[in-house]
């Protein structure tokens, strides 16, 4: 097998027709999902791959947390809190952004996609913009594919 | 093992509409746990909730799933069915899907997957919940209130009627705020003082009633039923307890500054009360220009107050006291015109706004009640009045409607003309937006009976010529251009959040929009209420509001804080962070990140080793639940009730469960 290849190059050869992805969302309660409850209250419409997993804060979201969905097959990650200065908790995302600012780095070095993780900041009265976080995130994840890299490792072992 | 039921709701058609119910239930039959699933109308109705209690009993159920609307709107609503049902409250999950599934999408099918996920994610986290029990914290039965404006003093006035104790915490000298600067008030003429200066005189007389002027909240900390807040007393310079008011001292005072109560248009001294009917009717001395405390001299005050209540020496004190809620009324401040070019950038003398006009019509302002051109002091008989300054502009401005000045100019129209019958009024509006009892009928009056000219469209340009102001704009109405040579303009400039809002805000941890107004938590049906349980909002510092909305929210935020302050205990949340000592190294990074303090150290001693070790201890009363520590803990020994590590995982691993397969 040719291995010059990117990661990327390897996913589209496997799934060349990009099949609907499948994205979870850790949203803080206070921001983000009172921001995705407006964007419901206003039936702002956009793509149904995302489903929310409700957090206390953006700061709850355990790195591992992220990593656990790619493992596990999940095509996209989108973490999203209040946004900086506006915390719940005063203080919490920039622990968030903080903490995902390494994390992001370590995902390109292990050579995920950069395109399957997402952060946000999406306040409770932004209700057309999750709309279009939600958009922007399903086609950027969607341009990336199907996450193959932890399956296609199980198998190089095998 | 835990016995799940699932509830799924219709929510009449708002869910069934978009959302296939039926099967969603059906699926929901063979997740893990679940050994009961239906469909139901309306869940959070009583035959709804019913349903629940019974089937919890037919089915030996021991976990309950509502998939209906979010959890912000009807969680307390299930967790009190759950209890109902003999069953721990938290022992209770909501899969949200209306605002996040029926509302937002409108493929039938691609909509149904994705609510059966919503609901696999429920019953993946609700197995998992740890039993909680509420616990209480005792009340310190006394209200803060931010701000002694007309919302702070209605707010104080009604809390300690209910027979509760109050504290006004006011930055400036004296209470009273922006209605004390008003001459009448609409739609009835009311003299604004005439109305407010009673409750004023209340509020000092009040034995329930604690005034703190000229200081600041510093620093708030704690949590509902026990706020701790640190209050800056700013040095007055003049004894409160001696001094009675007499006036000698600013009498006698030597330097004369433009005074702020009266918008720059009269003058003050250095030792001053802000306006004559002032609460406290003790002065206070502007460190900034006193000669004694600049350059050491003068002194006269001091030599010649009878009371000897002048103190050069005195300093800020910092003060600290217990609250059981906190009401915010910190009002409003005036958007700065001299962003618009058009309106001269602010240069123009006679280019005044809302407030300068009420000054000057106040008889006992600094004109004395008569209208004058500020450039020369001779009388205005010309007056244009320009709305929407700085309101209803994305651009410039702010996108909001300021929502009374439609109602200020047109009252500022009639009193012009009562003042004066000769003058003329000119008023250029966008739309009139009067929605208020008798709002409509005084704008109609203003036109009618005292012949102000309304003209619908914008002004594009105000410049001078032969010293008098040329005001150019156009009558969309009528369709042509207009001129109009005024002798005064005055700008109904848009009300904004204080510049220090956001500050404020982050001490209170209460969200604010994104013009730095205060957020309610919710828009209908907590409008006083915000997020953080026992602070509370009223008047403009939520959104312009005029008198009556403020009066209103005043009394509905201090019939809420009393409400809480009327039970001896409160129930505080059980979903916070948790010590697993066994695991814990003692490293203290959570203590690091907790915004609380609510982590200390504490001493053990090792099970195993008969030791005496470090490790983390929660403070139940202290601890937000924010979860900032379980990220922050390398070992994983803190984890938090309600979104514990099990649960997020077990969602994530719910989620993917049919994904490995696939691939």
């Amino acid at each position: 097998m040719n291995d010059n290849r990117s990661v990327k190059e390897k996913n589209l050869e496997l799934k060349p027709s990009p099949e609907k992805v499948k994205i979870a969302a850790f949203l803080c309660k206070w921001c983000s999902y009172a921001g995705a409850d407006l964007a419901g209250g206003s039936r702002k419409k956009y793509p149904p791959n995302v489903i929310v997993i409700r957090t206390s804060c953006s700061a709850r979201t355990n790195p591992l947390f992220v990593w656990k969905s790619l493992e596990k097959g999940l095509d996209g990650v989108l973490v999203s809190g209040c946004h900086p200065g506006e915390c719940h908790y005063s203080e919490g995302n920039y622990h968030t952004r903080r903490n995902f600012a390494v994390f992001r780095k370590l995902l390109e070095y292990i050579g995920i996609e950069p395109e399957r993780f997402h952060m946000s900041w999406v306040s409770a009265a932004e209700g057309d913009k999750w709309a279009q976080v939600v958009k922007e995130v399903v086609k950027t994840v969607e341009s990336a594919g199907p996450n193959t890299y932890f399956s296609k490792k199980k198998e190089d072992n095998a | 093992m835990a016995r799940i039921g699932v509830f799924v709701c219709h929510c009449g058609t708002n869910i069934s509409a978009t959302v296939d119910v039926k099967k969603v239930a059906e699926i929901a039959k063979g997740f893990p746990g679940v050994k009961f699933a239906t469909d139901y109308r309306y869940m959070c109705s009583e035959p709804g909730q019913d349903l629940i209690q019974k089937m919890v009993k037919e089915h030996n159920l021991t976990r309950i799933v509502v998939a209906a609307c979010s959890p912000s709107l009807h969680e307390k609503t299930f967790r009190t069915c759950t209890q109902n049902a003999g069953l721990n409250p938290y022992f209770f999950e909501m899969a949200n899907i209306r605002e996040q599934c029926s509302w937002v999408h409108d493929d039938r099918e691609e909509a149904t997957l994705k609510a059966i996920d919503i609901v696999k994610l429920a019953t993946a986290k609700v197995g998992k919940n740890n039993p909680l029990q509420t616990t209480f914290i005792p009340v310190e039965k006394k209200v803060l209130i931010i701000g002694g404006g007309i919302s702070g003093i209605q707010a104080a006035i009604d809390v300690a009627f209910n027979g509760f104790k109050a504290v006004i915490v006011e930055r400036e000298p004296s209470i009273g705020g922006r209605m004390a600067m008003f001459d009448k008030t609409f739609p009835t003429l009311d003299c604004a003082a005439c109305i407010l200066t009673p409750k004023m005189v209340e509020v000092n007389q009040s034995d329930l009633i604690k005034l703190y002027t000229y200081s600041e909240v510093e620093e708030v900390s704690g949590y509902v039923g026990n706020f701790k807040v640190k209050i800056r007393r700013k040095a007055r310079l003049v004894d409160e307890n001696k001094c009675n008011g007499c006036g000698t001292c600013w009498q006698r005072c030597p330097v004369r500054l433009p005074s702020e109560f009266d918008m720059n248009l009269g003058k003050r001294k250095a030792i001053y009360v802000p306006f004559p009917q002032a609460v406290p009717n003790v002065p206070v001395i502007d460190q900034k220009h006193c000669l004694y405390i600049n350059k050491k001299k003068c002194g006269i005050c001091k030599k010649v107050c009878p009371f000897e209540a002048i103190d050069y020496e005195q300093e800020d004190e910092v003060i600290e006291e217990q609250f059981g809620a906190i009401i915010v009324a910190t009002g409003f401040t005036m958007f700065d015109h001299s962003i618009y070019g058009e309106y001269g950038y602010g240069k123009y003398k006679n280019v005044t706004t809302g407030l300068h006009f009420e000054r000057m019509l106040n008889s006992s302002g600094p004109t004395g009640g008569k209208i004058v051109r500020p450039s020369d002091g001779k009388e205005a008989k010309k007056v244009v009045f320009i709305q929407c300054v700085g309101s209803r502009d994305e651009a410039r401005g702010m996108p909001y409607c300021s929502r009374l000045c439609c109602m200020y100019t047109a009252k500022q129209a009639l009193l012009l003309k009562e003042h004066n019958p000769e003058a003329e009024a000119y008023v250029f509006y966008i739309d009139i937006r009067a929605a208020g009892k008798n709002y409509e009928e005084f704008v109609e009056r203003v036109q009618d009976e005292y012949g102000a000219t309304y003209l619908r469209g914008r002004v594009s340009k105000i410049f001078q010529r032969n010293g008098r102001l040329m005001v150019r704009g156009c009558d969309t109405l009528s369709g042509t251009q207009i001129e109009i040579d005024a002798d005064l303009v005055v700008l109904a400039t848009a009300l904004i959040a204080r510049p220090d809002a956001i500050k404020l805000a982050q001490m209170l941890h209460i969200p604010y929009d994104q013009n730095r107004l205060f957020t309610e938590a919710h828009p209908k049906l907590a409008p006083v209420e915000t997020v953080t349980t026992g602070v509370f909002l009223t008047g403009a510092c939520q959104s312009p509001k005029d008198i009556p909305d403020t009066v209103a929210t005043a009394s509905a935020a201090s019939v809420k804080a009393c409400g809480l302050l009327s039970h001896e205990k409160l129930p505080i949340d059980p979903q916070i962070a948790r010590v697993d000592v066994e695991i814990c190294s003692g490293c203290l990074a959570c203590k690091e990140v907790c915004p609380f303090g609510a982590i200390e150290k504490e001493e053990i001693v090792d099970r195993v080793t008969q030791q005496k070790r470090w490790v983390a201890k929660v403070a139940p009363s202290l601890c937000n639940g924010c979860g900032a520590c379980n990220t922050a803990c390398r070992p994983g020994a803190i984890d938090l009730d309600g979104f514990t590590e099990e649960q997020i995982f077990g969602q994530i691993e719910s989620l993917t469960a049919d994904k490995g397969n696939e691939r």
